[in-house]
C-alpha cells in the first residue's frame, strides 16, 4: 500500500522540518533529565536553575531539553552538556551550586568541571573517544586485539593518554548485516562515525589520518543504517555503567524528549507500524514475532508470537488488545522508567499487536502510584490522535485503533491478567480460572491480549531490525534483551539492560559496580514476591526464564536486589509473605489463609520461638499453596520461602535452634534482647 | 448529594463502555478527586447513577487501597514498605515520621494535615526508602530530610 508509506513519509518529513526548526544543531544542548525518579531528586529546581542562567546570560545559542531517566539512579539528577564539536559530558547528583559552576565554567567557559562529572573519576574528558565494540560478533575479530593495537599505535605517534580515551564497549548492534566475527567496529566521538576495521592496516589509517589529521576515513566508514545502539553510545557510551549495557528497549530513554512526537518520529518512531501497516499481512507480523523468540517481559515469559497467533486465530469480529502496566513487584520500576522515558514506543508496538490480532480496541491499565507516567501516556495519545496515527483509518491503511487508559488503584493482584481485566470490567480486580484464557474469552468475554509494557517496547525493533538479528540476541529460546532495575545494597543502582544469558555476576559486579559498602554479597533476589533468593556462590548463573527457573527463582518483571551479609534470609522470607499476605484478594482458600499461616510461622522464627518442626511445616504447606491456589500470585507467593530454606537452611536453623539471628537483624533476637518466653 | 460536576464526570465516563458497571472505579476515583474520600451516602449515590446496588459499589471500593473509605487528610502520605525500602531502612523512617507527626500508619493528625498510609512499592527502588506525599515522590530518605520535607505541606 504505497499511499501508507506516502502518508508515514509525509509526516516524517514534518518532523524533520519541525525538529530542525527548533534549531538544537549548532548550538549549546543542556540536557536534564526528567522523570519521577529524577524530580524526586531535585531536577526540576536544576532546570529551572539553567533557564536563569540563560535567560540571564542574553545568549539565544544555548538550549535546554528535557529526555527521561536513563536508568543512572543512584546519582541524579543528571545533567548532559553538549556543546557543538566537543564531547557530551555527563553531571551526576547536580544541585543549584553545581548548575552555577557548570554553567559558568563549561557551558559559558569551554571547560568541563572535572570533580563534578558521573563517574569520571575526577578526570576531565578527553578530545576524543574511541569506542570499540566487544559484543560477541566483533569481539571474534579481536584474535588480533584491535584495541589493543590501537593504543600502541597512538603511543608511537606519540598522542597524550590523556587525549584520546579508549573504550571496550558493548555491542552497538551492527552485526546484522556483517559476517560473523571478521570485523570490529569503532565509534569515534565526538565526530560520531563509525568505522569497520578488519586488518592492522586500517586501524593505522585511522590513527594517522582521522586521529591526527582530523579527517574522516571514508573508506572505513560502515555503510549500514544506524546501529541501535548508535545514539545510546554517543551519549553515554565513556560511562562504564552503561557501556556495557544493550539497549533496546530503552533505547530512547534518556535521549529523546518523551513529549514530543516529532522527535520521536525522527528516531525511527512509527517506522515498524508503517512497514506493518504498508505491507498489510497479519501472519507476516505474527511470523516475525514468533521467529524473534520474544518473550513476554511482565514475567511468564510466553512466547509473544504464540499470543499473538491465539489471538489472531480466535472467532469474532471484536477482540482487545491490552498493555498491562500495572507494575507492582516490589523492587521492580523498569516499565515506569520506559513509560515516562520513551512512551511512544510502547504504544507504537501496540498498535502493532493489535493490527497482528485485528484488534480495533484497546486498553492500557497502569497503577495510580505513577502520576508522572499516566501523564506522559495521556500526551502521547493525544499527539498520536492529532497525527492520525491512532483513531480511524491509521495513515489511510484502512486499519482503525485507538486506545484509553484505565488506571488502577491500589491493588497487586490487578497485575495478573484475569484480575486485571475485572478491574477493567468495573468488579473486585480478582483473578479468575484459567481456561478459558483471555485469548479466547477476556474482556467482555472476547478475545483479549494481554502483553507488558516492555514486550511492547520491544515489537517496532523486531519489525525494522527483523526477527533474525533480535534472535541473535539473547540465548536459544529467548530473544532480545531484559532490564532489569537493579537495586538494593550495590554501588550503583539502576536500570541495566543486557542480553538474556548474561551471567548475575556482570550485572551486579561488572555493571552494578559491585555490593556497595565493601561489604560481602550474601544474595540476589530475582522476579519479587513470585521469585526467589540465589545465594552468592550461584554468581555466575545467567539470567534467562529457564535457567532462573532451574535455580529456584523466577526472571519475572525484572526487579533484582542485592542483599549483602547484613541481610537476614529468614527475615527476607518473612517480609515477602507478609506482602504476599497483604495483597492476596482472598479468593481462594490455599492463598488466603495458607499464607496467614506460613507468616505465623516465621513470625516464631524470627522472634525466637521457633521449632524444628515449623520448618518442615513450612516446607509442605509451601508446596500445598503453589499447587492448589487458583492465580499465578498464590502459586507463586511461597517461592521466596521455599528458595531461602532450599539454600539458606542454616539461617533457619540458627534461629531455631541456637535463637540467634547471624546477621543480627532480627530485634527481638539481638544480643541483650529478653529471652523469647515460650507460651 | 453529588455535585452537578460530580455526576457530568460520571457520565462521561460511563459513555465510554457498553454498560455502565465498567465505570464504577472510575465513579469512586472521581467522588475521591472532588471529596478527598469517598462517604457511605457517596457509595449509594454512585450505585444510583450507575444502576448497581450499594453493596456491589462497596465491594469494588474496599477492594482498592487507593480509594479511600475514610476521612483523610489534606496531604496523603504514602511511605513506601517494599522489599528495597524495607532493607534501606524502611523502619528506621516510619517510626521517624510516626513521631514527627504523632500518628501511626492508617492515621490523620488532629490537625488534619497528612494521613499515613503505607503502600506496597511506589516504584523508586533505587532511591528507596522512598515516600509520595501527593503526587511528588520524595527519595533517598533520612530522619534528617523529613521536617523540610513536611514544610512544604501547608
Amino acid at each position: 500500500m504505497p499511499v501508507v508509506m506516502d502518508a508515514y513519509q509525509k509526516l516524517l518529513e514534518q518532523a524533520r522540518q519541525a525538529v530542525a526548526e527548533k534549531g538544537e544543531s549548532g548550538k549549546a544542548v543542556i540536557q536534564v533529565g526528567s522523570a519521577t525518579c529524577e524530580n524526586a531528586a531535585g531536577a526540576r529546581e536544576v532546570l529551572q536553575e539553567f533557564r536563569k542562567h540563560i535567560a540571564a546570560s542574553g545568549r539565544s545559542d544555548i538550549a535546554v531539553r528535557q529526555t527521561g531517566c536513563t536508568g543512572r539512579c543512584s546519582r541524579e539528577p543528571i545533567v548532559n552538556v553538549m556543546l557543538p564539536g566537543r564531547l557530551p559530558v555527563k553531571y551526576d547528583r547536580v544541585d543549584r551550586d553545581a548548575v552555577h559552576e557548570i554553567f559558568t565554567k563549561h557551558v559559558m567557559g569551554g571547560e568541563p568541571v572535572a570533580e563534578r562529572i558521573l563517574d569520571a573519576h575526577r578526570h576531565a574528558p578527553p578530545r576524543i573517544e574511541a569506542m570499540f565494540c566487544a559484543g560477541i560478533r566483533c569481539g571474534r575479530a579481536q584474535h588480533l586485539d584491535f584495541a589493543g593495537l590501537f593504543r600502541q599505535l597512538l603511543a608511537e605517534a606519540g598522542v597524550q593518554g590523556e587525549a584520546v580515551n579508549v573504550i571496550e564497549a558493548n555491542c552497538f548492534g551492527l552485526c546484522r548485516t556483517q559476517e560473523m566475527g571478521n570485523a570490529t567496529h569503532l565509534l569515534l566521538r565526538p565526530s560520531n562515525v563509525i568505522y569497520r576495521i578488519t586488518c592492522e592496516a586500517d586501524v593505522r589509517d585511522i590513527v594517522n589520518v582521522h586521529i591526527k589529521g582530523g579527517k574522516v576515513v571514508e573508506r572505513l566508514l560502515t555503510t549500514e543504517n544506524a546501529p541501535i545502539g548508535k545514539r545510546f553510545f554517543q551519549l553515554y557510551g565513556d560511562v562504564p555503567f552503561f557501556n556495557r549495557q544493550s539497549r533496546i528497549a530503552l533505547r530512547n530513554s534518556g535521549i529523546i524528549d518523551p513529549e514530543s512526537i516529532l522527535e520521536y518520529l525522527t528516531y525511527s518512531g512509527f517506522e515498524a507500524m508503517a512497514m506493518v501497516l504498508d505491507r498489510n499481512d497479519r501472519q507476516w507480523v505474527i511470523d516475525e514475532v514468533t521467529r524473534s523468540k520474544l518473550r513476554g517481559r511482565g514475567g511468564a515469559g510466553y512466547p509473544t508470537g504464540s499470543k499473538w497467533k491465539l489471538g489472531a486465530n480466535a472467532a469474532g469480529p471484536v477482540k482487545y488488545i491490552i498493555c498491562n502496566a500495572d507494575e507492582g513487584d516490589p523492587g521492580a520500576y523498569m516499565d515506569r522508567s520506559m513509560l515516562e522515558g520513551d512512551p511512544f514506543s510502547v504504544l507504537e508496538g501496540m498498535v502493532i499487536g493489535a493490527f497482528a490480532i485485528g484488534a480495533s480496541r484497546g486498553f492500557l491499565y497502569i497503577r495510580a502510584e505513577y502520576p508522572m507516567a499516566i501523564k506522559r501516556i495521556e500526551l502521547a495519545i493525544t499527539q498520536m490522535r492529532k497525527y492520525g496515527l491512532l483513531g480511524e483509518n491509521i495513515l489511510g491503511s484502512g486499519f482503525s485503533f485507538d486506545l484509553e487508559i484505565r488506571l488502577g488503584a491500589g491493588a497487586f493482584v490487578c497485575g495478573e491478567e484475569t484480575a486485571l481485566i475485572n478491574s477493567i470490567e468495573g468488579n473486585r480486580g480478582q483473578p479468575e480460572i484459567r481456561p478459558p484464557y483471555p485469548t479466547d474469552a477476556g474482556l467482555w468475554g472476547k478475545p483479549t491480549v494481554i502483553n507488558n509494557v516492555e514486550t511492547f517496547a520491544n515489537v517496532p525493533v523486531v519489525i525494522i531490525y527483523g526477527a533474525e538479528w533480535f534472535s541473535s540476541i539473547g540465548t536459544e529460546k529467548s530473544g532480545g534483551t531484559k532490564v532489569f532495575s537493579l537495586t538494593g545494597k550495590v554501588a550503583h543502582t539502576g536500570l541495566v539492560e543486557v542480553p538474556m544469558g548474561t551471567t548475575l555476576r556482570e550485572v551486579v559486579f561488572g555493571i552494578g559496580g559491585g555490593v556497595s559498602g565493601g561489604k560481602a554479597l550474601k544474595a540476589v533476589q530475582t522476579g519479587g514476591p513470585a521469585g526467589g533468593v540465589l545465594p552468592a556462590e550461584w554468581i555466575d548463573t545467567i539470567v534467562d526464564f529457564d535457567t532462573l527457573m532451574k535455580a529456584g527463582s523466577i526472571m519475572g518483571s525484572g526487579g533484582m536486589i542485592v542483599m549483602d551479609e547484613d541481610d537476614c534470609m529468614v527475615d527476607i522470607a518473612r517480609f515477602y509473605m507478609t506482602f504476599s499476605q497483604d495483597e492476596s484478594c482472598g479468593k481462594c482458600t490455599p492463598c488466603r489463609e495458607g499464607c496467614t499461616r506460613m507468616v505465623e510461622i516465621l513470625d516464631r522464627i524470627t522472634t525466637g520461638l521457633g521449632t524444628m518442626e515449623d520448618l518442615g511445616k513450612l516446607e509442605r504447606l509451601g508446596k500445598m499453596i503453589k499447587k492448589a491456589s487458583l492465580c499465578g500470585l498464590g502459586r507463586a507467593a511461597p517461592n521466596p520461602v521455599l528458595s531461602t530454606l532450599l539454600h539458606f537452611r542454616k539461617e533457619y536453623e540458627a534461629h531455631v535452634l541456637e535463637k540467634r539471628c547471624p546477621s543480627n537483624r532480627c530485634k527481638a533476637l539481638a544480643k541483650g534482647a529478653a529471652a523469647p518466653a515460650a507460651h | 448529594m453529588l455535585s452537578e460536576e460530580e455526576r457530568k464526570e460520571i457520565e462521561a465516563e460511563c459513555a465510554l463502555y457498553e454498560h455502565r458497571r465498567p465505570a464504577t472505579s472510575e465513579a469512586l476515583k472521581i467522588v475521591q478527586r472532588h471529596r478527598g474520600w469517598v462517604s457511605d451516602e457517596a457509595v449509594k449515590d454512585v450505585a444510583e447513577i450507575l444502576g448497581a446496588s450499594a453493596d456491589e459499589v462497596e465491594s469494588v471500593a474496599t477492594f482498592y487501597t487507593l480509594i479511600f473509605r475514610q476521612k483523610v487528610g489534606r496531604h496523603v502520605i504514602l511511605i513506601c514498605d517494599s522489599v528495597s525500602c524495607y532493607i534501606m531502612g524502611y523502619e528506621t523512617l516510619k517510626e521517624h515520621l510516626g513521631r514527627v507527626l504523632g500518628i501511626e500508619l492508617g492515621q490523620t493528625t488532629s490537625d488534619g494535615r497528612f494521613t499515613l498510609l503505607p503502600n506496597a512499592c511506589l516504584g523508586v527502588c533505587e532511591q528507596a526508602p522512598a515516600m509520595m506525599i501527593d503526587e511528588d515522590v520524595h527519595g533517598h530518605l533520612t530522619p534528617e530530610k523529613i521536617p523540610d520535607i513536611l514544610s512544604r505541606y501547608a
